[in-house]
C-alpha cells in the first residue's frame, strides 16, 4: 500500500460511485484475470479432495443418526457396508445389528494377583476387532508396575523379557465402561453414547473425528482411525456388528464395545477367552447368580481413578 | 455527499457497497499485489496440504491417540484469544469515552473478524471427517447442547462473528451512503460484543479445564490466565498495525490510539506473569499428580524435552515485553521500532504459551503416563501457514476497506 492508493485526487475515497478511472475496463479485466488463475489455482489445490470424495458415496454422506434410523433404512445401510466391505477388504462379512438384553448390566473384573501380563488378551482383541495390522492397535493396554503402588506414573507399558517379574504386577487397562463417562459428555455431535447393557458405542458414521472424546477419556480408552485400517481379507473377522467391530472408516473414533457382537449373543468377550490365566471375569451384575457378583461382594475390590467420578463398570481386585 | 436515492432501498444499495469495497480493496500499489500475491501462495500451498491429509487420512500429522490435539488446535486456542483481544480497543472508546480511539476502533473488530474466520479454519482442519461437518449445525445434525463445552464453543464463535460483522458492516455502510451512524443501531451491540469476547474465551478455557482426567488443564486459574494473555496479545498486533497503516497510508491521529493501547498492555502483561507464577508455585510446590505435565514443559521428563526449547523461548520472549513495556521510554516515537519489537515478543511469547505450551503439555504424559512425544509435522505447518496467509488476507482486505473512515473519521 501506498499513499497514493485510494487517496489518490484522481479518485477520492468518499466517493460513493465506481471509481472513473480511464483503464478502468483494463483493469476489471486484469483484475478478472487474475480471480480466474486463482481460482483456478485453488481447484488444482485441493484436487486430492476428489479422491477422498470417491471413497465415500453420497448415501454414507446423508446417513443420519444410528439412532434415527428405521428398521429400513438400518436394513439398507448395514447392506451397503456389507457391500463396501467386500469391494474394499475382499471379505464376506454379516453385520448384525445386536440390541442390548434386556435386563443387562456387564460389568468386568480382573484378578490382579493372577495377571502375568503375558499379553493374550492385547492380541485378542487385535484380531477379534478388526484392527488396522500395521499399527498393531489393541483396545487394551498392560502397564507393568512395581509391587506395593497404584500410581501408574510408576508403571511401564512398553515392557519386554520374560513375565512375570518377581517384583512387578500387571494392569490392563480398556475402556471402563463408566457409568458417568465423560467421553460421552463432550462429544458435540452426540455420535458416542451409553446403552442400557453398559457399554459406551460409538457410532462410526456420525463421528466428525474432532476427537475431543479422546482427551476426555481419562483411561486412553479411545482410538483414533489416523488412516484407513488395513486387514488382510482372510484375517478379517466376518462376525460383525454396526456399533461394534465392523472395519471402521478412516477418520474416526472407535473403543472396546465388551465384545458386544459376542456377548450380547451370550458369549465371553474375546479377551477373556484368550486370558490363560482366568484373570478374567464377565457378567451381568444384575443377576444375583452371577459369578462376577460373588466376586464383587466378596473380594477387596478397587476401581481406577476413583476420585474423577467416572464410575467404572471395570473393577479390579486381589486374592 | 449523497445519500441513499428515494427509489433505492437497502437490499439493493447494501450489495452495491460490498462490491464497490472490495474493488478498492483489491486496487493498490506494486507492494500491495506483491503481498497479497505471497498471501494468496502461501494459502494454496495450506489448501493442498490440506486436502492431502483429507485424501490421506491425519496419519500425515504427528498427533496420536496419547497426542490427540496438537498445532492446530494449539492456534485454535491462541486465534480465540486474539479475537478476543481486539475489542480491547472498545473498551476504551465507548466505555471511558476516549474520542481518538472511536476513529479506530474498527480495527480491532475487523481483527475479531479475521481471528475467528481463522479460528473456524482450524477446526476444521482438525476435524478426522470434515465431510461430515454439518452434524454439528443446530436442527439438521444432533447438537450435543448444553452438555458439550465444544457446542457452546461453536454457539458463541459464531455470534461473535455475527456481531462483530454487524458493527463492522454498518459503520462502514453509513460511511457510503455519507449518513451519519445512528447510535442506536450499533452502541448496544458494541457492548454486548465486550461481554462477548470475554464469554469467547472463557468457554475456550473451559474446553480444556472441564476435564478431570487432565491435571494440567484442570485448573480454575485456566480462563482468566487466557484473558490476560489474549489482552496482550490482541492490542499488541493492533499496535504493529497502526504503525504500519500510518507509515503506509500517511493517516494521522494514530498515536493518541497507540499510546492507549501500549498502557493497557502494560497492565494486562503484568497481571499474565503474576498468574502463570502462581500457577507454577501451585504445581511445584505442591508437586503430586499435576506436576509431572509441568515438569516435562520446563524441564523435560525422563530425557523427553521436546518442549523446553519452545517454553523457555515463550518465557524469555514474554519477560523481555514486559519490561519493555514498563519502561516509560517506550511510548517514546523515537523508540518506536523497540515499541515494535516489544509487541512482536508479547504476541509470540503468547502464541507459545495459549499454543504448544498449553495443549500439548495436556497431553503428555498421557493418562496412562506414557510419555509420547509430539513435534508438528510438515504438512501441519503448511496448512496452519495456509490458514494464517487466508486470515491475513481477510484482515488487509478489510482494512482497505475501512481506510476512508479513517482517513476523514465520520462525527460518530
Ligand atoms: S473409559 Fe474412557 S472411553 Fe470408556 S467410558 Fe470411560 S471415559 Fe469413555
Ligand atoms: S471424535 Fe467422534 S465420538 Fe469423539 S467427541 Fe468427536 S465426534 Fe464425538
Amino acid at each position: 500500500m501506498t499513499a497514493t492508493e485510494n487517496g489518490s485526487p484522481k479518485q477520492p475515497s468518499t466517493d460513493r460511485s465506481l471509481p472513473v478511472i480511464e483503464n478502468f475496463t483494463r483493469r476489471a479485466a486484469v483484475k478478472g484475470a487474475f480471480a480466474t488463475l486463482g481460482a483456478g489455482a485453488f481447484v488444482a489445490a485441493i484436487s486430492p479432495l476428489r479422491q477422498a470424495a470417491e471413497n465415500s458415496s453420497a448415501a454414507e454422506f446423508m446417513q443420519t443418526h444410528y439412532t434415527e434410523l428405521s428398521p429400513d433404512q438400518k436394513g439398507d445401510v448395514i447392506a451397503r457396508l456389507e457391500a463396501e466391505t467386500k469391494e474394499k477388504y475382499g471379505a464376506d462379512v454379516t453385520i448384525a445389528d445386536d440390541r442390548p438384553i434386556p435386563g443387562t448390566k456387564f460389568v468386568y473384573a480382573i484378578n490382579l494377583s493372577v495377571c502375568n501380563g503375558n499379553g493374550k488378551c492385547v492380541e485378542a482383541c487385535h484380531k477379534e476387532n478388526n484392527h488396522d495390522r500395521d499399527t498393531n492397535q489393541s483396545y487394551i493396554r498392560v502397564l507393568e508396575m512395581p509391587k506395593g503402588t497404584m500410581d501408574m506414573e510408576k508403571g511401564s507399558t512398553t515392557y519386554s523379557g520374560t513375565v512375570p517379574k518377581d517384583d512387578k504386577f500387571y494392569l490392563p487397562v480398556q475402556c471402563q465402561q463408566c457409568d458417568e463417562p465423560p467421553c460421552v459428555d463432550v462429544c458435540p455431535v452426540k455420535a458416542t453414547w451409553k446403552e442400557e447393557d453398559g457399554i459406551v458405542v460409538v457410532d462410526y458414521n456420525w463421528c466428525i473425528g474432532c476427537r475431543y472424546c479422546e482427551a476426555a477419556c481419562p483411561y486412553h480408552a479411545r482410538r483414533f482411525n489416523w488412516k484407513k485400517p488395513e486387514v488382510p481379507a482372510k484375517e478379517i473377522n466376518p462376525d460383525q456388528s454396526y456399533l461394534s467391530n465392523r472395519v471402521r472408516p478412516v477418520g474416526v473414533v472407535e473403543k472396546c464395545t465388551y465384545c458386544l457382537h459376542r456377548t450380547r449373543r451370550g458369549k465371553l468377550p474375546a479377551c477373556l477367552e484368550a486370558c490363560p490365566t482366568g484373570a478374567r471375569v464377565f457378567g451381568n451384575i444384575l443377576d444375583p447368580e452371577s459369578n462376577i457378583r460373588w466376586i464383587l461382594e466378596n473380594k477387596r475390590v478397587y476401581i481406577l481413578k476413583e476420585e474423577l467420578g467416572t464410575k467404572p463398570a471395570f473393577f479390579y481386585y486381589f486374592d | 455527499m449523497s445519500s441513499i436515492p428515494a427509489k433505492e432501498s437497502h437490499t439493493t444499495s447494501y450489495p452495491k457497497f460490498i462490491g464497490r469495497s472490495l474493488w478498492l480493496a483489491t486496487e493498490g500499489s506494486f507492494a500491495f499485489y506483491a503481498w497479497m500475491t505471497m498471501l494468496t501462495a502461501l494459502f494454496l500451498v495450506g489448501a493442498n496440504a490440506w486436502a492431502n491429509q483429507v485424501a490421506g487420512g491425519m496419519i500425515g500429522t504427528n498427533m496420536t491417540d496419547q497426542v490427540s490435539w496438537g498445532l492446530y488446535i494449539a492456534n485454535f486456542t491462541f486465534m480465540v484469544g486474539l479475537a478476543a483481544g481486539g475489542v480491547m480497543m472498545v473498551i476504551p472508546a465507548y466505555l471511558y469515552h476516549d474520542r481518538k480511539m472511536h476513529d479506530v476502533v474498527i480495527i480491532g473488530e475487523l481483527l475479531a473478524i479475521a481471528a475467528i474466520v481463522m479460528c473456524l479454519m482450524f477446526v476444521v482442519a482438525d476435524l478426522g471427517r470434515p465431510d461430515r461437518f454439518w452434524h454439528m449445525i443446530p436442527v439438521i445434525g444432533k447438537f450435543n447442547f448444553p452438555i458439550s463445552m465444544l457446542t457452546w464453543d461453536v454457539i458463541v464463535l459464531n455470534v461473535y462473528l455475527l456481531l462483530n460483522l454487524h458493527v463492522c458492516g454498518y459503520l462502514l455502510y453509513m460511511r457510503y451512503l455519507g449518513r451519519k451512524p445512528n447510535p442506536t443501531w450499533y452502541i448496544p451491540v458494541v457492548m454486548l460484543s465486550i461481554v462477548w469476547a470475554i464469554s469467547i474465551h472463557t468457554v475456550t478455557a473451559f474446553l480444556y479445564c472441564g476435564l478431570g482426567g487432565r491435571p494440567f488443564w484442570n485448573t480454575a486459574l485456566l480462563a482468566p490466565r487466557f484473558l490476560a494473555s489474549a489482552f496482550v496479545s490482541g492490542p499488541a498486533f493492533i499496535i504493529v498495525s497502526l504503525i504500519l497503516i500510518k507509515k503506509l497510508t500517511g493517516i494521522g491521529g494514530l498515536d493518541g490510539p497507540i499510546a492507549t493501547l501500549t498502557k493497557i498492555i502494560r497492565v494486562t502483561i503484568l497481571i499474565n506473569l503474576l498468574m502463570v507464577a502462581s500457577e507454577l508455585f501451585t504445581e511445584f510446590y505442591t508437586g503430586g499428580s499435576h506436576v509431572s505435565a509441568a515438569k516435562y514443559l520446563f524441564f523435560g521428563l525422563h530425557g523427553k524435552t521436546a518442549l523446553v526449547p519452545w517454553t523457555w523461548t515463550a518465557i524469555g520472549l514474554n519477560v523481555t515485553a514486559a519490561l519493555l513495556f514498563l519502561w516509560p521510554g517506550t511510548l517514546r516515537f523515537r523508540w518506536r521500532p523497540l515499541l515494535v519489537a516489544a509487541c512482536c515478543m508479547a504476541f509470540v511469547g503468547a502464541w507459545i504459551e495459549k499454543g504448544m505450551g498449553l495443549i500439548i503439555p495436556g497431553f503428555v504424559p498421557s493418562t496412562l503416563h506414557e510419555i509420547v512425544e509430539y513435534v508438528p509435522s510438515q504438512l501441519e505447518w503448511k496448512v496452519t501457514v495456509g490458514i494464517w496467509a487466508f486470515g491475513l488476507m481477510v484482515f488487509t482486505i478489510a482494512i482497505k476497506t475501512a481506510l476512508p473512515t479513517l482517513k476523514h473519521p465520520a462525527e460518530h
